[in-house]
């Protein structure tokens, strides 16, 4: 996924958008927004930036799980199985990116992609919602894929690389 | 004088306690029928129902989607609508919150007085709560005429109240968007080209090259086809050039940002106008076919240079010649936006006035890339007589000189007009309040108290036990807009669009639909004439199908698009013949009306006060997740933000030894101080001169079980207002704060009991 | 100025403002892990040398601490699972990347063998013990016969055991603060020092406390050589490393590890020892449960400050 941080206005919409897509329960989220400010009046910058679960291709989470309900699933999407997972933890102590939470419930829960709407070809329900379109959803390796034409010709980074994770989230600049 | 209406907190009517969750009774992990309710579900497996959003007046279409335990799970945009293209913004994606919000009003509830003089809410039947509004309506039209009520009105749902309103006779029937809002730029607008500039605004962003936001700050400001656009845009290079004194959204994403000082764009405007004049950089084809007064506005702002405005504004003459050639190098694709909420300083009309000769200077009204000819389909209205014909309006209240150039009902002229006064034998003795919380939208918070202690009766219908609520005699409750029809929404755009509303779910509690509210006391008041219909379905469908469609088609879509009647979205394009609505029938630079009427027909800069020393000046705007207060306690949208903060520059905080958090409380230049402490943001995105907050927070209605308490409301401080001498409108920008770091009620009364 | 902050409140319980999913029993677990493979380690090294007699405590009465320490950390351990009812996952799979899973694996097969152990040395201790089944009587001359090798394993897996109280942390590269292999030889180290220190504590023979407080000596020395290089890693390291040591140098840990786990629970014990070892009086009970009381704060203060050390924001 690509976020384009020239057009995100950090309206949070991609937030409760997954809210009610996936159920998350109040007072939990899958994706939130971070603002950033540098610089002194009049002189200022910012940035928003739409951020979750990194997918990473080296992804930690997956690794320390000691049941395997953290898993990659198809398509490089990282996973948990409820119904294996013993919210034991050590997959959030291991995300660099605290992007998972313990569910109410139990289980440890982060976001899906939405693979439930991935799998049926839709985007997932933040990329579908966000008003500036700064959502880019797809498949990297394919050149026409909406990431790929977002990507092309963009300067772009992704989050805490020295962390090691390979992280699939790519920061448009 | 009346019996002081008491702020009753709805909770003292005690609507029971909320339903005891089944969740609770579950053991966590053994939740196993439940457990498929925890999952997505997939769009297929749900029910679709057409809405259009209630959440802010941008009303977009959209569908809602109920599962098959009949849960409402969500609201997803209708792609074929123009307002939104298939994507609502945060507030509409929580509307659910609204409906399943567990502090609704759920029952009709009646003022009354207990022997010890203790008033308290007691809930009551509809059949006796609106006996109760039709009999007080009745006495009042006989003791002093049915234009001694006053309707305010602030939403869809109210359409039919309005309606009511007029059959029972009255034609004050107002609402907080002209005159704390739009009026000043509808007014200006009108004086110079003969029209306004509508809702949604006739802006097209999508083509411009160019947009320049004076305040208007869009992205926070989450209007939807307008970000849309904007973002859009940005994305094929246009140049964005954001005036505003705080480092807006807009702002960060802008080309230039002019960090003007507050209070002082006239003087930005009219540089603007002189270096686009001087340099010639005007559409002189355009002028010479259209304008009128080219030569009077030359002379008027020969000496408005940059370097005189530099003076004032405190942005560099460089930047201000830059941004001239910027916009007139993409003519006529330019938009100097007219921003909406613009009563800021008194002097909105003029300034709106400005921003429409700027744009004339510019060629961009009626063209691709500036402004474009709306259209709009007209709904035959089913069959009524007509209204029985005023004697009076609320302008008889005041001297004949007063608002000259109004043009809407003025929501604060209305509550002046009910405070009694010895000179007048006319004034206002009931209100109807349908979906506006007066408390948090209109100013001088005293006056309007003082306004209501003096009515004869105070209904008010709701969907939330909200500050207004409170002060109600008979409260009715709502039923929110995912539980009811509403009129058809059909607003002016590039194309006709209509857009249907209908029930995605039963109406929760004891709550009814608006419609259903006006028809009842249409009835007990003798008036079923005017509602001939047995149900709005049947008047719905009646409509729909005048204009070629039906109910049950708009069930199935949602949205229809009609074909143009005319070619002329862009109707200025060719440099066509055209008549404007005006004296002249030119584009007035120089405005006949306003020189008729005795106002200034060319805009001029004023100065305006400035904070005293260890005040600041106090602004405010909106947060994209929040619309007015009126989502501050909806859970999807309380949980991306609960409270606003009062940003304040570090120097600032330095100088106060404020830190990040800390909690301040808020005292004005008349000495009111906040109703609870606000947590200070330290922020570079803020000037030194002034303090921010998010309008909406700061509630005080403990029912309110989230946003109670949460926030300081900017409503309050708001006690000094600067009135538009042209059309009323109240400017609210000229108030100045300084900050508390301890509770100063602490050994009095206790607010947050 | 730089300002980073969540435009939407992020407010996860547990995860923000900093993370704080694994509380005392983790640290607990970890604690009671390292002791009884201090203890254990010890028992078994004393076995294979053939000094089962001469270190008494060591070998045979020390080790009952070690099943009571494994199990009460598995309780805390299933303690701080948020969905226990599916706990039996773990033992559905062998995960070698994950600490975690080999952790609960190797506990599997050390606590039985703890039992054994104990329990195999039942009648020396409490003449009279009796089995009352047969079986279990063959079993246990069998166990005794074949002590050595026993003791080999619980070596092996005792070392496995306190390395990984270490590993269970230093493995999240998340956490700046443990992400460090040093870790695992100290959790190690300080484990076998505990372990020492329980059995100083019980032991009541001069010549066995004697042996005892040397290798617990240049253990000591030894963990406090590692603790400076935990610091000159970090603060050669990352800015985020160099945020993880500033927790401990002027930050809100500073008190609490320098004063409770490296004086009070290392240095000023050590020094007591080597004055014992010299012939000055010291209480015996005092060194040990410096000991232990700082091991355990060691695990506390590990455990809650590397949640607090964070990548991002
Ligand atoms: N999310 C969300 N969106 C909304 C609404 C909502 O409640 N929530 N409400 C809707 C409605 S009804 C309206 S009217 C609009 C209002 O939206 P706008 O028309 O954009 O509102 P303004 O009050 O004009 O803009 C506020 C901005 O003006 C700046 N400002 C303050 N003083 C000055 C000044 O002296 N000069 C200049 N140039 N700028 C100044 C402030 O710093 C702030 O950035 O928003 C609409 N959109
Ligand atoms: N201090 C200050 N004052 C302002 C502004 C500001 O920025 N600062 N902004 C001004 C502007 S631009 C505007 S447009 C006005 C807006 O003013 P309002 O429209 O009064 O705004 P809200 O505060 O959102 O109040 C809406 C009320 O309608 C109720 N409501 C919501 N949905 C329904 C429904 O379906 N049916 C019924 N019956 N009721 C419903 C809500 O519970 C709430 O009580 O405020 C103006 N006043
Ligand atoms: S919805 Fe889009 S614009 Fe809004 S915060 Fe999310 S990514 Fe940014
Ligand atoms: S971001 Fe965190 S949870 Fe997601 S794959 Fe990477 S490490 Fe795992
Ligand atoms: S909490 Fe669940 S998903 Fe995470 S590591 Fe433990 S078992 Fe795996
Ligand atoms: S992809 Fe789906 S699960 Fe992930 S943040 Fe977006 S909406 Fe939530
Ligand atoms: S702009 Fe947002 S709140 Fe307003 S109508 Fe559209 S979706 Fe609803
Ligand atoms: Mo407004």
């Amino acid at each position: 996924m690509a976020i384009d941080t020239k057009k995100c206005v950090g309206c949070s919409d991609c937030v409760v958008a997954c809210q009610t897509e996936n159920n998350v329960p109040h007072g939990y989220c899958r994706d939130w927004i971070v603002e950033n400010v540098s610089g002194t009046y009049p002189v200022v910058e910012m940035e928003f930036r739409s951020e979750r679960c990194n997918h990473c291709d080296n992804a930690p989470c997956v690794r320390c799980c000691p049941t395997g309900a953290s898993h990659i699933a198809e398509g490089g999407i990282v996973l948990v199985t409820h119904d294996e997972c013993i919210g034991c933890g050590a997959c959030i102590e291991s995300c660099p990116y605290d992007a998972r939470y313990p569910h109410p419930d139990g289980y440890v829960d982060k976001c899906t992609f939405c693979i439930h709407r991935v799998e049926k070809g839709q985007n997932p329900a933040c990329v579908d919602v966000c008003p500036t379109h700064c959502l880019h959803f797809g498949d990297l390796e394919d050149p026409n894929s909406d990431v790929s034409l977002a990507m092309k010709d963009r300067k772009w980074r992704v989050l805490a690389p020295e962390a090691g994770t390979k992280p699939q989230l790519y920061f448009l600049m | 004088m009346k019996t002081r209406r008491q702020f009753i907190k709805i909770s003292a009517a005690g609507a029971g306690a909320a339903a005891l969750g089944l969740h609770t009774l579950n053991v966590k992990g053994l939740s196993l029928f439940d457990s498929n309710e925890q999952e997505p579900v997939s769009d297929e497996n749900m029910k679709a129902t057409p809405t259009y959003c209630e959440v802010c007046f941008w009303k977009c279409a959209g569908w809602s989607y109920v599962d098959k335990k009949k849960n409402l799970r969500k609201i997803i945009g209708n792609k074929e609508d123009p307002h939104c293209q298939g994507r609502l913004c945060p507030r509409g994606t929580g509307g659910v919150g609204m409906y399943n919000d567990e502090d609704r009003l759920r029952t009709p509830l009646i003022r009354e007085i207990d022997k010890n003089g203790y008033q308290y809410f007691r809930k009551a039947s509809w059949e006796e709560a609106l006996n109760l509004v039709a009999s007080k309506m009745e006495k009042l039209r006989k003791d002093y005429g049915p234009e001694s009520l006053a309707l305010f009105s602030h939403g869809t749902g109210g359409k039919l109240m309005t309606h009511l309103a007029k059959a029972y006779g009255t034609p004050n029937i107002t609402a907080p968007s002209f005159a704390q809002c739009r009026g000043p730029r509808e007014v200006g607008f009108t004086a110079t080209y003969g029209e306004g500039v509508l809702s949604p605004e006739r802006t097209d962003i999508r083509d411009t090259k160019c947009l320049v936001l004076i305040g208007s700050h869009i992205g926070e400001n989450m209007h939807n086809g307008q970000i849309q656009e904007m973002s859009q845009v940005l994305d094929n290079g246009a140049t964005i050039i954001t005036v505003d004194p705080r480092f807006s959204t807009a702002a960060s994403h802008s080309k230039y940002w002019l960090p003007i000082k507050p209070a002082t764009d006239l003087a930005l405007l009219l540089a603007w106008i002189n270096v686009i004049i001087e340099e010639k950089l005007y559409d002189e084809p355009y002028l010479k076919k259209y304008a009128f007064g080219f030569d009077e506005l030359k002379a008027h702002v020969k000496d408005k240079t940059p370097e005189w405005a530099y003076g004032i504004t405190t942005i560099e003459p460089e930047v201000i010649r830059r941004t001239a050639r910027e916009m007139a190098a993409a003519a006529p694709s330019v938009i100097v936006h007219p921003g909406r909420h613009v009563t800021w300083y008194g002097d909105d009309t003029q300034r709106s006035r400005a921003i429409a000769i700027l744009n004339a200077l510019l060629g961009s009204w009626g063209r691709r890339g500036g402004f474009y000819n709306p259209e709009k389909v007209h709904l035959p209205n089913y069959p009524y007589p007509p209204y029985p014909k005023p004697k009076r309006s609320w302008r008889d209240a005041f001297p004949k000189d007063k608002y000259k150039l109004v043009t809407e009902v003025l929501s604060s002229g209305i509550c002046y007009a009910s405070i009694p006064n010895p000179d007048m034998d006319y004034r206002m003795h009931g209100w109807i309040v349908y979906g506006t919380n007066l408390m948090a939208s209109l100013p001088e918070q005293q006056k309007t108290l003082e306004a209501i202690h003096n009515l004869d009766f105070l209904v008010v219908i709701d969907t939330m036990p909200m500050d207004i609520t409170g002060y109600a005699d008979v409260v009715l409750p709502e039923c929110t807009y995912l539980e009811r029809y509403d009129p058809i929404r059909t607003s002016p755009h590039r194309e006709p669009y209509i857009a249907l509303r209908m029930p995605a779910a039963k109406p929760k509690y004891d709550t009814k639909p608006g419609w259903w509210i006006a028809k009842q006391l249409a009835h007990k008041l003798g008036l079923d004439d005017y509602f001939k219909w047995d149900n709005i379905e049947e008047m719905l469908d009646w409509q729909l199908k005048k204009v070629g469609s039906s109910l049950e088609e708009m069930k199935r879509i949602g949205v229809k698009k009609f074909p143009r009647e005319y070619k002329d979205l862009y109707n200025l394009q060719g440099l066509p013949d055209y008549e404007f609505n005006t004296n002249t029938g030119k584009i007035e630079l120089y405005s006949t009306e306003l020189a008729a009427e005795g106002f200034e027909p060319l805009p001029d800069y004023t100065h305006h006060p400035e904070p005293p020393e260890g005040y600041y000046r106090l602004n405010y705007g909106r947060a994209p997740m929040h619309t007015f207060s009126r989502t501050v306690n909806n859970h999807n949208l309380w949980d991306l933000k609960k409270e606003n903060n009062v940003w304040v520059n570090p120097k600032v905080a330095d100088l106060w030894e404020l830190k990040n958090g800390q909690e301040v409380w808020l005292k004005n230049q008349d000495g009111i101080i906040s109703s609870f402490p606000v947590k200070v943001r330290v922020t570079e995105r803020i000037r030194w001169d002034s303090v921010y907050m998010v309008h909406g927070f700061g509630q005080t209605d403990t029912k309110l079980t989230r946003a109670f308490g949460h926030g300081a409301s900017d409503s309050e401080l708001v006690s000094k207002i600067y009135e538009d001498p042209v059309m009323g409108g109240t400017g609210m920008r000229s108030n100045f704060v300084t900050f508390l770091k301890e509770n100063p009620r602490k050994n009095r009364e206790e607010v947050k009991a | 100025m730089k300002e980073e902050i969540f435009a939407s409140g992020r407010h996860i319980p547990h995860i923000d403002p900093y993370l704080n999913i694994w509380h005392w029993p983790i640290a607990l677990y970890l604690f009671l892990g390292g002791l009884a493979a201090g203890i254990l380690f010890f028992a078994g090294y004393f076995v294979v040398k053939g000094k089962e007699k001469e270190m008494p405590a060591t070998v045979k009465w020390a080790p009952i601490i070690a099943p009571i320490a494994l199990v009460i950390g598995l309780l805390a351990l299933f303690y701080d699972l948020h969905h226990k009812l599916y706990f039996w996952q773990l033992y559905t799979t062998i995960r070698f990347t994950s600490p975690m899973s080999w952790g609960a694996w190797t506990l599997m097969a050390i606590t039985p063998l703890s039992f054994v152990w104990v329990a195999s040395y039942m009648k020396e201790m409490f003449p009279g013990w009796d089995w009352k089944l047969k079986i279990l009587d063959r079993f246990e001359a069998w166990v005794i016969e074949n002590r050595v090798p026993f003791a080999w394993i619980m070596m092996v897996l005792s070392i496995i055991l306190g390395v990984y109280t270490g590993i269970l942390l230093s493995a999240f590269n998340a956490r700046p603060l443990w992400n460090t292999s040093i870790l695992g030889p100290l959790f190690l180290t300080s484990g076998l020092s505990t372990g020492l220190a329980a059995i100083l504590w019980i032991s009541k023979n001069e010549h066995e406390r004697k042996t005892i407080s040397r290798i617990d000596l240049v253990l000591i020395l030894v963990e406090l050589f590692f603790i400076v290089h935990l610091f000159m890693g970090f603060l050669a390291g990352t800015a985020v490393k160099n945020e993880a040591a500033a927790l401990f140098l002027g930050g809100e840990f500073t008190v609490t590890f320098w004063v409770f786990v490296v004086i009070l629970g290392l240095v000023f014990p050590a020094t007591l020892e080597a004055m014992e070892l010299r012939g000055f009086h010291v209480p015996a009970w005092l060194p040990p449960l410096l000991i232990l009381f700082g091991g355990l704060v060691f695990r506390f203060v590990m455990v809650d400050a590397g949640q607090i050390t964070r990548f991002l924001y």
